[in-house]
C-alpha cells in the first residue's frame, strides 16, 4: 500500500511550518513521526495534497522542569517519554503510559504532539494527558494559546487545533507523591486497549484525574469517578461510577456493555493501586 | 523552507554506504530499500505497522520501514539485515543464535526479528526472558510460538562473539 501522491514541504522552523499551513489550508497535514497519519494515508482514508514535514524541528524535542510543571516539546518521541528520568521522577504516570503504547518500533517514531493532535479515543497518551490535567500549547497565525486537555478532544479524530495551527508543547504538573496507575486491557501484547485507564490521585498535593481509553469516539474523562475519587470514596465506589457519561463503542473486539464492565473493573483496580505506596503500571 | 515538490533528492547512509537517490515523496523506506537498492532481506509483511517483518534500524533505533517515508530518512543512517554479516563471512552472533536454537521455521519474520534484537541488545546487553518478550512485542512470528526465538536471543547474549566463543 502506498499513499496517494502529495507535495512535500520540509519545514525548518515552526514559523515556516505555520506559513505552509496558512498557504495550503485544509489541503495540508503536518507530518511528525507519521505513525498515526501514514497508516491512514496508505489506506487512502486520508489524502492530503501537501505534507508539511516538521520531523526535523529538534527544538521541539525536550523534557524540562519549569517550577512545579514539566514542559515537553511536541516532537518528543514516545520512546523519549518512556526513558526520561525527569518524567520518571515527577510524572511517572506519563512515563509508564508511554511504555504501554504500541511496541518499541512505534514508540521510536511516534511523538506526544502527534498522538494528542490525532486525538484517537483508542490511544493511551490522551488518557494520561486528561488524568494529569495537561495543558497544550498551540501556535498559529494569531499567536500562541493554551488549551486544557479537558477542552482539547472534541470528537472523532477531532481536536481543538485549527487547520492553520500546531501543538508545540505539552505542559504537565509535577505529581509529587500522588498515587497513580495505568491499566490497559487488551488481548495481545501490542494491541490497542479494549479499555484503558490512566488515574492519578494527588490527595491534595498534586493533580487528581481519570482518563479513559476507548470508552467513547474520542478521549474522555471519567468525571463521575473523578468526583468520587476527589471526595475520598473507596476504590470500589470510584469504580462503580466509572462508566457514567461514557459512550463506549461497539465493535468486533468488544460490546459497549463489556467495555462498561471493563471500565468499572479497571478504574477500581487503578484506584486501589494508586492508594498503595510505590504504585506501578500493569 | 525548501521548495514544494513531489520528488525529492535524498542522501541516506545504508549499511555504511552513502546513497544519493531521487525518490517520489510518497515512497516508503521499505520500498526504497527493497526496490531501489535491491536489498530484499527486509520483508513487507502486514504493511500496516503491526507485524515487524520490515524492521530496520534508523539512526540505530528499530523502526517499521513500511511506516516511514524515505524522505523522513534523508540524512540518516539505515541498517538492514544485510548489514549483520558479509555473505561469505561468519554469521552475526544474533544470526548464529537463531541457527543454533532453531529460531526460525519459514523465516519470513526473521530479518525483522534480528534487527529488533540488535536494537534491544544495544539498549540492554543482558535481557532476561521477560525483557526479550517485551522488546519483541512488535514482531509477529506465526511459526515458532516464540519459545525458540527467546532461546536464540539468549544464545546470542551468552555468545557475544558467536561461534568463536568457547562453549
Amino acid at each position: 500500500m502506498i499513499p496517494a501522491s502529495f507535495d512535500y514541504v520540509r519545514a525548518d522552523s515552526v514559523e515556516a511550518a505555520l506559513a505552509a499551513l496558512a498557504e495550503h489550508g485544509d489541503e495540508a497535514k503536518l507530518l511528525a513521526g507519521g505513525h498515526s497519519l501514514l497508516p491512514l494515508m496508505k489506506l487512502r482514508l486520508a489524502r492530503p495534497e501537501v505534507l508539511v514535514d516538521i520531523g526535523r524541528l529538534d527544538e521541539l524535542r525536550y523534557v524540562r522542569e519549569d517550577g512545579e510543571r514539566i514542559r515537553i516539546g511536541a516532537l518528543t518521541t514516545i520512546r523519549q517519554l518512556e526513558f526520561d528520568e525527569t518524567l520518571a521522577t515527577h510524572v511517572p504516570l506519563l512515563a509508564a503510559t508511554a511504555h504501554e503504547v504500541g511496541d518499541p518500533q512505534v514508540r521510536a517514531r511516534g511523538t506526544i504532539g502527534g498522538s494528542l493532535s490525532h486525538g484517537d479515543g483508542a490511544s493511551d497518551l490522551p488518557a494520561a494527558a486528561l488524568a494529569l490535567g495537561a495543558t497544550l500549547v498551540v501556535q498559529g497565525p494569531a499567536g500562541t494559546r493554551e488549551v486544557a486537555a479537558a477542552d482539547f478532544f472534541l470528537g472523532f479524530l477531532e481536536s481543538a487545533v485549527g487547520p492553520d495551527e500546531m501543538v508545540t508543547e505539552v505542559v504537565v504538573p509535577k505529581c509529587g507523591s500522588a498515587g497513580w496507575s495505568f491499566q490497559k486491557f487488551n488481548r495481545r501484547a501490542q494491541d490497542w486497549a479494549i479499555v484503558g485507564v490512566a488515574l492519578v490521585h494527588g490527595n491534595g498535593t498534586g493533580p487528581t484525574g481519570i482518563g479513559l481509553v476507548n470508552m467513547a469516539g474520542h478521549p474522555i474523562r471519567a468525571r463521575a469517578a473523578e468526583a468520587a475519587l476527589a471526595q475520598g470514596a473507596s476504590p470500589a465506589e470510584v469504580g462503580a461510577v466509572a462508566a457514567e457519561g461514557t459512550e463506549a463503542p461497539n465493535d468486533l473486539h468488544a460490546s459497549a456493555e463489556y467495555r462498561r464492565h471493563l471500565a468499572r473493573v479497571l478504574v477500581d483496580r487503578a484506584a486501589a493501586q494508586a492508594a498503595q505506596a510505590g504504585p506501578s503500571s500493569s | 523552507m525548501s521548495a514544494t515538490t513531489s520528488t525529492v533528492a535524498v542522501t541516506i547512509e545504508v549499511n555504511g554506504k552513502a546513497r544519493r537517490l531521487e525518490v517520489e515523496a510518497r515512497t516508503l523506506l521499505v520500498h526504497l530499500v527493497r526496490e531501489q537498492l535491491g536489498l530484499t532481506g527486509t520483508h513487507v509483511g502486514c504493511d500496516t505497522s503491526n507485524c515487524g517483518a520490515c524492521t530496520v534500524l534508523l539512526d540505530s533505533l528499530a523502526v517499521k520501514s513500511c511506516t516511514v517515508l524515505a524522505v523522513q530518512a534523508d540524512g540518516s543512517t539505515v541498517e538492514t539485515v544485510e548489514s549483520l554479516a558479509p555473505p561469505e563471512g561468519p554469521l552475526h552472533p544474533i544470526q548464529e543464535g537463531f541457527r543454533q536454537e532453531h529460531g526460525l521455521q519459514c523465516g519470513y519474520c526473521t530479518p525483522g526479528m534480528l534487527m529488533a534484537t540488535k536494537s534491544l541488545l544495544a539498549d540492554n546487553a543482558d535481557p532476561d526472558e521477560d525483557e526479550i518478550r517485551e522488546a519483541l512485542e512488535g514482531n509477529l512470528c506465526r511459526c515458532t510460538g516464540y519459545e525458540m526465538i527467546v532461546r536464540s536471543i539468549r544464545w546470542a547474549v551468552e555468545h557475544p562473539n558467536g561461534l568463536e566463543d568457547p562453549s
